[in-house]
């Protein structure tokens, strides 16, 4: 929706959602909830990243785990650069615990860690998985 | 990643939810 072109639709979603600024992307289930939000330009690598990470959510709501940690590792294996790519690794393992019940699915995510994005909250946030 | 853009939103809202697909919502106020 384009701010003038749709100015009504803009105003009355912008509302609903609580879109407030441009660009504002977000991801919506099927049901019309909002799973993820994009706000501010980003390059091509990184809004192509925050999509896929959007995708993941989605699916990870749905309870669809496979399909969720397809999709974050897909994050961290394509855009490995990217600012979304802590996020997917956190979430991957998550997934892969949720399919699996198996808690070495998060130990070993915590140990990933160990190896790159140390310095990134999700670094932090998983710590307390370690082994 | 191909993003088919439509702009009748309360329709691509309500196909989305008989299709079971997700929907990207883009506020946006680049040069048209």
């Amino acid at each position: 929706m384009h701010v003038r072109e749709q100015a009504a639709d803009f105003q009355r979603f912008g509302e609903r959602y609580g879109a407030q600024w441009t660009p504002t992307i977000l991801e919506l289930d099927p049901q019309g909830a909002e799973q993820h939000r994009v706000e501010g330009f980003l390059e091509t690598n990184d809004f192509l990243a925050q999509l896929t990470l959007g995708l993941g959510k989605t699916a990870f709501k749905a309870k669809k785990w496979q399909d969720a940690e397809k999709r974050f590792r897909e994050v961290v294996d394509r855009y490995p650069g990217s600012d979304a790519a802590a996020e997917a690794l956190y979430w991957a393992g998550v997934s892969r615990y949720k399919a699996s019940g198996d808690a070495s699915a998060l130990a070993d995510t915590a140990a990933a860690f160990g190896k790159r994005y140390r310095d990134s909250p999700w670094a932090k946030k998983s710590s307390i998985w370690k082994a | 990643m191909e993003i088919n853009w439509r702009h009748d939103v309360d329709q691509v809202l309500k196909d989305a939810k008989a299709q079971d697909k997700p929907v990207l919502l883009d506020f946006s106020a680049a040069p048209m």
